[in-house]
Order: C-alpha cells, then structure tokens, then sequence
C-alpha cells in the first residue's frame, strides 16, 4: 500500500509532536507515526521541566500534567553541602514536576487538534533513498507493510535513532557522551517535597542523582552514570540501589514503577539537515549535555522544524535554513554546558565539596545553570578557566 | 560462540542498547529488542550499559 503525504514525522514524543503541529499550521498534509502502542509510555525520563520555558514556547501549564511543584532545587554535595536554589531566584530553570506521559499525550492531542494525521504502533522500518533525499519510508502499522511517499521527512525517533543512520548521516556516540539513567517512583518515603535534589560525586560517576518530588512522601528518585564509568552488568542498578540504601529517609520508600534510558552527553550533530530530512530532539543529539534535560530543545527544534517545512512546501524556500535556525536559539548553551561537563565529569569529590561549599557562601542573585557555572569560575578557576569565554 | 541474548523479564525495552550500540547492530521494537548478530561484533558494550542488567554475553544461539 502506497501513501502520499507532505511531512512524515517519525516519532511522537514532544519534538515529533510538536513538528507535526507546527507543519499542520502550516497548511501541510502531516503523517505522525508512534512505534509503541500508548504516547509517552513507558516514561523514560525524570519529569523535572523547567516551566518559563515551556512558557516561552507556548505551552501554558495544564493540571492534566502537572504532578508537583517546587520551590526550588538543592545541589548537594558528596559530603553533604547543600547549595539550595530558590524558584524566586532561580527563574526559569526549576519548578515543575509533570506527569510525562500525560504531557507527551496533550502535545499528540494538540497536533491532531491542527489537522495531522497520527498512526499509533507504526514502525518505521527503512527507507529509499535517491540521491540526498528521502523518497520513500517504509512503516509497519499494526502489522500491514505501507510505503510512505514523502516530501518532507521530520525524524522525531529519539536516543536510539534509526532514521539518521538511513540518510548516512552519523549519530554515533562516543561511550564518554551517553549516561546510562535509572529510575524509581519511591512511595513512603521522608523527605522535603518542597525541592528537588541533585547529588553529585562518585556515587554517581559522569551523571548525578535526582530526587523530583511528585507530592508528599513521592519522588522520581533516579541515576544517571557515564558509560565509560560502568565496569560490568547491572552497574547502573548497583549504583542506584547503594545511594538509596545509604539515604533513610529514602530506603524506607518502595518503588511502584521503574523507570530506564539513555540520554546523550554529546555536542549536537554537526547535520541535522539533509536533503529533504530534517533531524529534532534527541535525535540531533539536542539534549543538554550537563542537565541531561531534552524536553524543551525537542519542543523548539519540532516547532521550527515543522515551520520551516510548512514554508518550504508552500513558497520552496530552502529547507537548510533549519539548520542556521535551530543553532542560533539554541546552539551556544549546549555547547556551554557540554564543555562544562567535561570538567564536571573529572571533578573529584573533595573538589565537588569544596565548590559547593564556596557556592553556599556567594550571593547568587539569579540562579541560572549559566550563573552557577560563573560562580564556579570564581571560587575554582582552574577548573573552569576553557569556560570564561563561553558565559 | 559467544552472542548477546536478552532476558525478556528484565528488559525495560527503554533503548539505551540500540543508542549505545558502537556498530548498530540493535533495533529497538515497542515491546523487543532484536539483535543483528551479523553485525554485531560481542564487544560488550550493551551489556555494561543495560540500566538494569538485562543482556548477557554467553555462550548462546542455535
């Protein structure tokens, strides 16, 4: 079976959703596929999303998503100083923990609400290529072989992307630039659900560990370990397991849903556009490098992408403007804080409490991942000197 | 010889291997994961990476 279309997103978590929005607006015929049966299930994520700028982009909170929100956020260190940034002075990057499958499903919604098409448990399996560009996609929806005829092909389709590979573009990731995460809904337990909480050290080598409350008693307690870290099978667990029993007020809680993924710690792609394929999200490898947070680079990187076909297939401008686009809005910090976690990842844990340490004793007045970073070149320059230029 | 297996009761299906694979030997389906054992040259790397331990490299295969 033969299928034409303007736009084929491939993948509807928030970028391909949101790509597929934005190219509906447009005026374009849009197809939406989703490998899984259910939208944003099963989670892979710890749900902690910086609110202001979901704003920005559009996307007002909405109780349907919106499991918990915080005052703030604290960075603690290995021996047990706590950095705490309050929400009044840490602006746009805390606030709110959401439900992601939920949220996934509102942005699906919000698509199909602007005229795209969505195809649930359709895989896309390979493609043809002629010349550079994509002409034909080949999808098994719920078991029956289709044909998509494209003109414009958006690859939404995440971490462990297939599509860029298609096209010869080469996403691969050196072991240094993805942290494996896992995570555990932990009910019953005793802690502070006014924060979330960031722990780094070597209990957590090349990542960190979150606690991203969900309301009293529950949080999304999870790890992330750089990969080149991890020595043999089930380390990842290992590692989790032990900060948890070494914490009380956690280990009396019991874990209701587990919660695993990868994300990448890696610069972004250096083509994220070819021919007619566009690359968003996770995908390009648009996920920040130091937070590990994705959602709303997927979110900015769908929307301009969708845009950008829309315009394409309407007046034919070119479509290589995505490229230049997406990197003028979002490029310069996900270069930042890559470079600041290479640094990061090096830092032993004496280094890491005498930082933190010398943080709580600063007066920061806007707590940004950016005026963070700066006050660490105060107190530790000689860690943070590659850095000076880029803040 | 020596090849990756996944153990079905453990697998989270949340694709980190498939990400992580240094030769793309892995696809991630919704509900498996399917290992080109052609392609697949048994470096490990999945096995370490697996958030919960769910692949083995062992002594396996018809």
């Amino acid at each position: 079976m033969k299928h034409e279309v303007d736009v084929l997103v491939i993948g509807a978590g928030p970028g391909g959703s949101s790509a597929a929005k934005a190219a509906a607006e447009a005026g374009a015929s849009v197809l939406l596929i989703e490998k899984r049966q259910e939208i944003g299930s099963p989670v892979r994520c710890g749900e902690g999303v910086a609110m202001d700028w979901l704003r920005e982009l559009g996307i007002p909170p909405d109780q349907r998503w919106i499991a918990h929100e915080v005052d703030g956020a604290r960075l603690v260190s290995p021996c047990g100083h706590v950095m705490t940034m309050d929400a009044r002075r840490a602006g746009n990057e805390t606030g709110f923990v959401v439900e992601r499958d939920a949220f996934d499903r509102a942005l699906a919604s919000a698509a199909v609400r602007a005229g795209s098409d969505i195809w649930m448990r359709a895989m896309a399996t390979g493609a043809k290529m002629v010349g550079d560009r994509m002409s034909r996609v080949k999808v098994d929806r719920f078991g029956d072989d289709v044909t998509i005829v494209p003109k414009v092909v958006i690859a939404a389709d995440g971490f462990e992307s297939r599509v860029c590979g298609w096209a010869g573009l080469n996403s691969r990731l050196a072991l240094k630039d993805i942290d494996s995460c896992l995570q555990y809904r932990l009910v019953g337990i005793e802690t502070d659900e006014r924060w979330n909480d960031f722990y780094v050290g070597s209990m957590a080598p090349g990542g960190y560990v979150w606690v991203f409350h969900k309301g009293e008693g529950v949080a999304n307690v999870g790890i992330g370990v750089g990969a080149h870290r991890l020595r043999k099978k089930g380390d990842v667990r290992m590692y989790l397991d032990r900060f948890i029993a070494s914490h009380p007020e956690l280990s009396r809680g019991r874990a209701v849903d587990i919660v695993a993924g990868a994300v990448s710690t890696s610069l972004p792609m250096d083509t994220t556009v070819k021919g007619n394929l566009m690359l968003v999200g996770d995908a390009a490898r648009m996920i920040d490098a130091l937070t590990g947070g994705g959602v709303v680079h997927a979110i900015r990187s769908g929307q301009i992408a969708g845009a950008i076909a829309g315009e394409h297939l309407q007046g034919g401008q070119p479509m290589d403007r995505y490229e230049r686009a997406w990197r003028r809005e979002i490029e310069d910090l996900l270069v930042r804080n890559y470079v600041a976690k290479e640094k990061a990842v090096n830092l032993s844990d004496e280094t890491f409490d005498r930082i933190i340490g010398a943080l709580c004793e600063l007066e920061v007045s806007h707590i940004t991942t950016g005026e963070i970073l700066a006050a660490v070149a105060k107190v530790a320059p000689e860690f943070m000197a590659e850095l000076e230029d880029l803040l | 010889m020596k090849r990756v297996a996944c153990d079905r009761n453990v697998c989270l299906y949340c694709g980190t291997c498939v990400g992580g694979c240094p030769f793309e030997a892995m696809t991630l389906f919704s509900t498996w994961i399917e290992v080109d054992h052609d392609v697949c040259t048994r470096c490990g790397v999945c096995v370490k990476l697996c958030p919960v331990g769910a692949l083995t490299l062992g002594e396996a295969g018809p």
